[in-house]
């Protein structure tokens, strides 16, 4: 198991060199660092020394790839490559354009993002698997079928319809909690209700389907017949028998997402105004800081390599036949 | 008056994609079995009022693409100069709907702007009330008439078009049931839509239906306009990702080793960067490389236009890896069974296996694929728009009006037809796309067992 982890861990180096080495040619080879020096200083009018200051101050005015002026190991370490792209795999994210450490930013911001994302993904966890065990429950019936057509309306509404609507109902119409902000501590529960309400809601569609077609595939199996005959009520083979072998699919699924979480969701972040990592990249976004957005999707990828591993783990907690080697 | 017609990149795309629709229709046209699935899509009335609704966001969509420049009435030396605004077929159909702009907000069906503004009335007093509408209503002497002239114009309306629908389903009922398509949705749908078009193009001759926004453009005209940036999103996005999935997952399945290997590498690497965030990444490097070449495009319309080509190559770009596992998979599985190992023992080529063996069995895959992640990548627009990384803000889209709408949510009173305009028509479109793509994946999906056979 150990043996096995330590070269997963190694396999998915190759992965984040992709990455990384993606990054870099997106970031610097597409448009070069002259082109965004006159990005952020304006279009027009742009003297020479002025790009060249940018350049200085943000730490672009060295060589691509290789630094000839420099002698030893400077060759390698002198460049835009080492410094800025490379840096990122021992987590040092560098600086953002207000002069920011992206560490510390991103180490102080997840948990405003986690404390939305982590409720979200428990709550809508339960309720997209009961409502789906429901509907498999009274599969073929009116009751079903209305589930499923239920299912496709919500699938077919915009996530933002989702959020501009619940905001303008609870706290516009209702005034029942505030339209946006956060604090620490419990005090956040006012802020953070609504956001991990509506995050369960927009996808209760698309999430709960899914499982019903894992579930229904379940149904037909040889064990289902076997647990009836035994006498089983139908509550108790689904719950008790189904669910626990379908296991397998719905981690599959779910485990991947569970270190994302930290990354939070750009639009509820944005719209409620918490202050994590989902709105620290829009604003990034929104002001062309590359360095903030390359460290994101360095980071992005990073924690996805980790859910795919976790993933596997989960298989051995949940299927002791798997047997990872 | 002269024009002169411009083929945008997108325009070029959408007539490539329609060529190559047209030229698959025949192709299966031409093949009892292949026609066989398509059959029981017909057969199911979601289906096919699904499709009927999408084919009228189709033609909407298609009358938009057909774009041109119309002649400035001043020469140049003799030379012709043409106006730099890129107008449209559907344009000039709604010519009203687009050239009558109030000055700003007013409500759906309103004789009167939004606020309250200072009317020097004939005496020359100042006096604070709701000034009329330049278009909306302006035959109208009196205000107070405003709701009857309306009733009355919309029932004109609606009993027009339902005379016009009982026509069209009068003359088409035996042609449908001919094909064994289900006549009797299909009549109701085709009733009540007409019955809707009948109604809303009646009063958009006096008024603004949906109202319009900050600076006065009717919320209808922008609602229509924005259906062809959805569906291009929609479709163009699988010219990149139907060549990339299906020659790199066939591929890497069919002849495994380092082959394989590279592609899963590629496929990993781009499906384990957020798709947000590399789309994100990707638009704002486009965004450089635009603005420091103003010299490419001759109108702002192109350039706009060149940006939604470019997310459209993004999505494609960070949406085929999906599709390419699923084929991958799928080949694998393929090349062990015992007719590709006769074809090979028989000595028939690679090439020829790939393409008469492979490629036929794997095309439902694809087919579903497409069909189910067009609505999603419809639904991605708005939010990439909200995002700041979507279409150019200058493009009529359902992501630009629900942003700009998205700040008078705070006005007191509300400014709420934009965004339910935005949301409805986006909510019709994507509902239609994704009853028609369960209807295509019940009906092509191997592996849900039918016995019962349509002929």
């Amino acid at each position: 198991m150990i043996a096995y982890l330590i070269r997963r861990i190694l396999y998915s180096l190759p992965i984040l060199v992709g990455v990384n080495l993606l990054t870099f040619a997106l970031f610097f080879v597409v448009n070069t660092p002259d082109d965004m020096a006159r990005m952020q200083l304006g279009i027009k009018r742009v003297t020479p020394d002025a790009i060249a200051q940018w350049k200085q101050q943000h730490g672009y005015d060295k060589p691509l790839l290789l630094n000839s002026a420099a002698s030893g190991t400077g060759k390698i370490t002198g460049t835009i490559f080492w410094q800025k792209s490379a840096s990122m795999f021992v987590l040092d994210f560098g600086y953002s354009d207000d002069g920011r450490n992206i560490g510390r930013e991103i180490a102080t911001r997840m948990w405003p993002s986690l404390s939305i994302a982590l409720p979200t993904f428990l709550v809508g966890l339960v309720v997209y698997i009961t409502f789906a065990l429901l509907m498999t429950l009274f599969r073929a019936t009116a009751l079903d079928i209305a589930g499923v057509a239920l299912c496709v309306l919500l699938m077919s509404v915009s996530g933002l319809f989702y959020i501009i609507g619940g905001q303008f109902v609870v706290s516009k119409l209702w005034h029942l909690v505030p339209i946006s902000g956060y604090t620490g501590g419990l005090d956040s529960f006012k802020f953070v209700v609504l956001p991990i309400a509506i995050g369960v809601i927009g996808s209760v569609g698309s999430s709960s389907r899914w499982y019903r077609t894992i579930f229904l595939e379940e149904i037909g199996k040889d064990y289902v017949r076997t647990a009836r005959a035994k006498g089983l009520s139908e509550l108790a083979v689904l719950f008790r028998h189904v669910l626990k072998n379908a296991m397998i699919p719905i981690l599959t699924g779910v485990v991947v997402v569970i270190p994302l979480l930290f990354m939070g969701s750009l639009l509820t972040e944005s719209f409620f105004g918490i202050p994590g990592l989902g709105s620290y990249t829009i604003d990034a976004i929104n002001a062309q800081d590359f360095s903030v957005v390359r460290a994101m999707v360095f980071l992005g990828s990073l924690l996805y390599i980790a859910g795919l591993i976790l993933t596997d783990i989960s298989y051995t907690i949940a299927d002791p036949r798997v047997r990872l080697s | 008056m002269s024009f002169m017609p411009v083929i945008l990149l997108s325009d070029a795309l959408v007539f490539l994609l329609l060529a190559a629709g047209i030229a698959c229709a025949w192709y299966v046209r031409q093949r009892e079995h292949l026609l066989l699935p398509w059959r029981r899509v017909a057969q199911s009335a979601t289906a096919m009022v699904s499709l009927l609704v999408l084919s009228l966001f189709v033609l909407v969509g298609l009358l938009d693409t057909l774009h041109y420049r119309v002649a400035l009435p001043e020469k140049n030396n003799g030379e012709t100069v043409y106006s730099p605004e890129v107008l449209s077929v559907f344009d000039k159909l709604v010519t009203p709907l687009r050239a009558q702009t109030e000055k700003t907000y007013s409500a759906p069906l309103a004789v009167t702007l939004y606020a309250k503004e200072s009317i020097i009335d004939a005496s020359g007093n100042v006096l604070r009330d709701y000034p009329r509408l330049r278009y909306g209503g302006s035959h109208l002497t009196d205000v107070r008439q405003r709701d009857s002239d309306a009733l009355r114009r919309g029932l004109a309306g609606a009993l027009t078009g339902l005379m016009l629908g009982v026509l069209i389903v009068l003359g088409s009922k035996h042609w449908f049931a001919q094909r064994g398509w289900p006549v009797r949705p299909l009549s109701i749908a085709i009733l009540i839509i007409s019955v809707l078009i009948g109604t809303t193009a009646s009063l958009a001759t006096a008024y603004h239906v949906l109202g319009t926004d900050k600076v006065g453009q009717d919320v209808l005209y922008l609602s229509l306009k924005s259906i062809r940036t959805g569906l291009i999103i929609g479709t163009v996005t699988t010219l990149v990702t139907l060549p990339l999935a299906l020659l790199l997952g066939i591929a890497a399945g069919y002849m495994r080793g380092w082959v394989d290997d590279v592609i899963q590498y590629v496929y990993t690497v781009l499906s384990s960067i957020p798709s947000v965030l590399l789309i994100a990444a990707a638009v704002l490097m486009m965004q450089v490389t635009i603005d420091m070449h103003p010299q490419w495009f001759d109108t702002s319309a192109s350039r706009a236009d060149l940006r939604l080509v470019f997310l459209c190559l993004i999505l494609g770009v960070t949406s085929w890896t999906g599709l390419c596992r699923l084929l991958r998979g799928e080949t694998l599985k393929l090349r062990e069974m015992e007719y590709i190992q006769a074809a090979q023992a028989f000595g028939v080529s690679p090439m020829r296996i790939l393409t008469r063996h492979i490629m036929p069995n794997v095309m439902h895959i694809v087919l579903i694929s497409l069909v189910m992640d067009f609505s999603g990548l419809v639904l991605a627009e708005a939010v990439l728009s909200y995002v700041g990384v979507g279409v150019d803000p200058s493009m009529i889209s359902f992501g630009t009006m629900i942003n700009a709408a998205r700040l008078e949510m705070g006005r007191e009173p509300m400014v709420w037809w934009a965004l339910t305009a935005a949301f409805g028509f986006m909510l019709v479109l994507v509902l239609a796309a994704n009853l028609f793509a369960d209807a295509v994946r019940d009906a092509f999906d191997p592996r849900l067992n039918r016995t019962e056979s349509v002929m």
